[in-house]
């Protein structure tokens, strides 16, 4: 599969990248930190009522996260005209979209764990089944990383307005925190029979935004 | 000779540039006709229209706040329409381009007034501002959504480039509203019965009610056509003095670099080494 | 922007693109590249019709650019492993062009340094080495000299004669015109978005270089243009499209 082979060769530049330079550990990991912490104090850290919340607060934090992540994506083929590189390469538009979109969705993947971990220990929630809230969390990743590459291609021309990208994507992925939070509430309450269909309407938005972005991306790229 | 993907000035042809959809009179015929039709419907509303039993006065604001709601999403669908058509390559236009930013930011205006208006109908009636009702908060997103899409477009970019992205953008939002409204309307139900405009509500609704709301639909119908009209042609003045700008800016250059040219003593062609091309 | 260009270049020649700033020297290379869109007339490089087809070509040349497309968080090695594999190569294949191009750039000591702490002239190296990996029939260079120190210039000079002595085709700018004419067998001077000396002199045009009966053979190398323009008009520099224009006024 030439698709599937040019797009790994594409994840694992941006992959690089982000060993090399570290910022999504650096920036935007302790950011999502800072808002899980800002919250709690916001909440007046009452215990009762932070636990109630906490799957909300965490999603949004993630979308919060996942708009820095893609604005970085983005924002490493405009320096020293990388996209003109990309251009000229053989690579195809679908490809380009699934290698980065896959870079993004492994860093969210990462930030995920890392955060879950972390609104798990702070605001006192109990996991009862796992399953729903990790098979949810994957199926939120894809739409996640497929939606932000492609709008973080949208708002990055040739005259980037990092400011864009927030605006335009955060309406976007208004399912993805209601499927989100309702998924992992089903999982901290030991219900997960509630959250299944949450995570068939995550799998759903994964699908539609993976596709636009296959179709839309090469002709981003194109004239952009 | 002409491509079809040229980025600037080959395209934009000079229709484009005149840009009128319909003539000036149809325009300010137009316009006549919604003042007219805009009084009528304030007599109809205020004085004709019965007094809803139990809201009251209150329930007068159905005849301005549900227009507005419908023309929100009849500008929104033309907006996803035209940037369908611009990225058709058979119908690609600045046209649709500039008809799909008016008609969105016209929809934007009305979703804004629809929410206000829904706000102020709210309060004496719900008794509160604000309530997560299904439709209330798909709204909200959506007029979020828009104004995403708004600040794109004022993004400067070459005209075609801007469009191009403008378009796949109206469409991949307009993709977002149904799984919007689908994973709201499921997320309220979970928590409350129904949404406060109930079907009954509608049902309810007596036929000179029936017959007034139906006159404000085609009177902000009107207004919106107005509207769209007024802001496409401005629009076309806008880029036509941005290219005015351009062409201006191009002159200069040329002759700046007409004078150097004049300034080198050198023959303007130069030939160095007689033949082209050596084997390999 | 180019207001009506006509060039013709046969393989394996050097030609030096002379002209003032803003001429329509960039403009006319990444016209040539496939880059910049076609507004009217004729192009065709390495027998694609750019007016149809602007990306076939592109994999097929390489273009040295004001920027180096490298990224800046990758090693010069990564960089150029990097653009060997979006031309297609292997990975193997990749590791090998990378480790060449390192050396005939002369940044073998800087191999693994990331691209943002090279210095301009190092990284002008780097830009060239991506230009080699892509082993392509046509290189399209501007501005190569800018930025280089002597050393480097020659180094390019050099890599300059190799690849033209090896069949392949150079078009490239400068502003250095007593070196770069020592290095170009043809000199097409660009003012104002035209081209003076962009058809062969008489004695070659007696030469059926824009003959066809070739049709896409590889015949013998003087008698195919690896790139004919003609009449091409094309876009705005970036520098100067509308919104700046826009943006500058009050």
């Amino acid at each position: 599969m030439r698709l599937l082979r040019e797009a790994a060769v594409i994840a694992g530049k941006d992959l690089r990248i982000e060993a090399r330079s570290r910022v999504t550990t650096n920036q935007v990991l302790p950011f999502g930190g800072l808002v899980i912490v800002l919250f709690a104090m916001a909440l007046d850290a009452d215990r009762p009522t932070l636990t109630r919340v906490a799957p909300g607060l965490f999603w949004v934090t993630i979308l919060l996260a996942a708009s820095l992540a893609a604005a970085r994506s983005a924002a490493v083929e405009i320096e020293n005209g990388a996209a003109d590189g990309l251009r000229m390469s053989s690579l195809d538009g679908a490809s380009i979209f699934l290698g980065k979109a896959a870079a993004v969705a492994v860093q969210l993947v990462g930030l995920e764990l890392v955060l879950g971990v972390a609104v798990v220990a702070l605001y006192d929630v109990e996991v009862r089944s796992s399953p729903v809230m990790i098979v949810g969390a994957l199926c939120a990743t894809v739409g996640l990383a497929a939606a932000g590459t492609l709008f973080a291609a949208l708002a990055s021309g040739l005259r980037a307005r990092e400011t864009v990208l927030p605006l335009l994507l955060l309406p976007v992925l208004a399912p993805v925190l209601l499927g989100g939070t309702r998924a992992w509430e089903a999982g901290f309450e030991g219900t997960p029979s509630d959250g299944w269909p949450w995570v068939q309407l995550l799998a759903l938005f994964g699908l539609v935004y993976g596709s636009l972005g296959v179709l839309a991306y090469g002709s981003l790229l194109e004239e952009s | 000779m002409t491509t079809s993907v040229s980025p600037v000035r080959g395209s934009r042809d000079a229709s484009a540039r005149s840009g009128l959809l319909a003539s000036r009179r149809f325009v300010s015929v137009l316009g006549w006709s919604c003042l007219v039709s805009m009084a009528l419907l304030v007599w109809l509303g205020l004085s004709v229209a019965p007094t809803d039993a139990v809201q009251k006065d209150a329930q007068r604001l159905m005849y301005v706040h549900v227009p507005a709601a419908w023309l929100a999403y009849l500008a929104f669908g033309v907006t996803a329409a035209c940037s369908a058509l611009y990225l058709w390559p058979r119908t690609r236009s600045l046209h649709y381009d500039r008809l799909a930013g008016a008609s969105a930011e016209i929809g934007v205006l009305f979703t804004a007034l629809t929410l206000a208006l829904g706000s102020i109908w709210g309060r004496p009636v719900w008794g509160t501002w604000w309530t997560w009702d299904a439709r209330l908060v798909t709204t909200a997103i959506l007029f979020f959504l828009y104004l995403g899409y708004l600040a794109l477009r004022r993004v400067p970019d070459d005209p075609q480039v801007r469009a191009r992205r403008s378009a796949i953008a109206a469409l991949v939002a307009v993709v977002d509203v149904p799984i919007v409204h689908f994973s709201v309307s499921w997320w309220r139900t979970l928590h409350q019965e129904g949404t406060v405009f109930g079907e009954d509500r509608d049902a309810q609704l007596d036929a000179t009610m029936a017959w007034i709301l139906l006159w404000a639909v085609v009177t902000f119908t009107l207004v919106y056509l107005f509207l769209v009209l007024r802001r496409y042609d401005l629009a076309g003045i806008e880029e036509a003095a941005d290219e005015r700008q351009l062409e201006r800016a191009i002159v200069e250059r040329r002759s700046e670099a007409a004078s150097s040219v004049v300034a080198a003593p050198e023959p303007v062609s130069v030939a160095v080494g007689a033949a082209p091309g050596s084997a390999p | 922007m180019l207001a009506g260009v006509d060039l013709d270049v046969v393989e394996g020649e050097i030609v030096l693109l002379s002209g003032p700033n803003g001429a329509g020297k960039t403009s006319l290379l990444r016209l040539l590249s496939g880059l910049l869109a076609l507004t009217s007339g004729e192009a065709n490089v390495l027998g694609h019709d750019l007016a149809v087809d602007r990306r076939s070509v592109r994999t097929q040349l390489a273009l040295l650019g004001h920027d180096t497309f490298c990224y800046d968080d990758l090693s010069v090695v990564d960089n150029l492993r990097f653009a060997a594999r979006a031309v297609g190569r292997s990975k193997h294949a990749a590791v090998e062009a990378a480790d060449r191009a390192v050396e005939r750039v002369g940044l073998a000591r800087q191999a693994h340094l990331e691209h943002r702490r090279l210095s301009a002239g190092q990284k002008r190296r780097l830009s060239l080495g991506t230009a080699l990996v892509r082993d392509a029939r046509l290189l399209l260079l501007d501005e190569p000299h800018a930025g280089l120190d002597p050393e480097g210039r020659d180094v390019l000079d050099a890599l300059v004669r190799d690849a033209a002595s090896d069949g392949r085709t150079v078009v490239f700018s400068s502003h250095e015109l007593d070196r770069a004419r020592g290095l170009a067998g043809r000199e097409v001077r660009i003012v104002a978005g035209e081209a003076h000396g962009g058809r062969f002199p008489t004695a070659a045009a007696a030469s059926p270089t824009t003959s066809t009966s070739g049709s896409g053979s590889v015949s013998s190398a003087a008698d195919e243009p690896v790139a004919g323009v003609s009449a091409a008009r094309a876009g705005v520099d970036t520098e100067m499209a509308p919104g700046d224009a826009h943006e500058v006024s009050p």
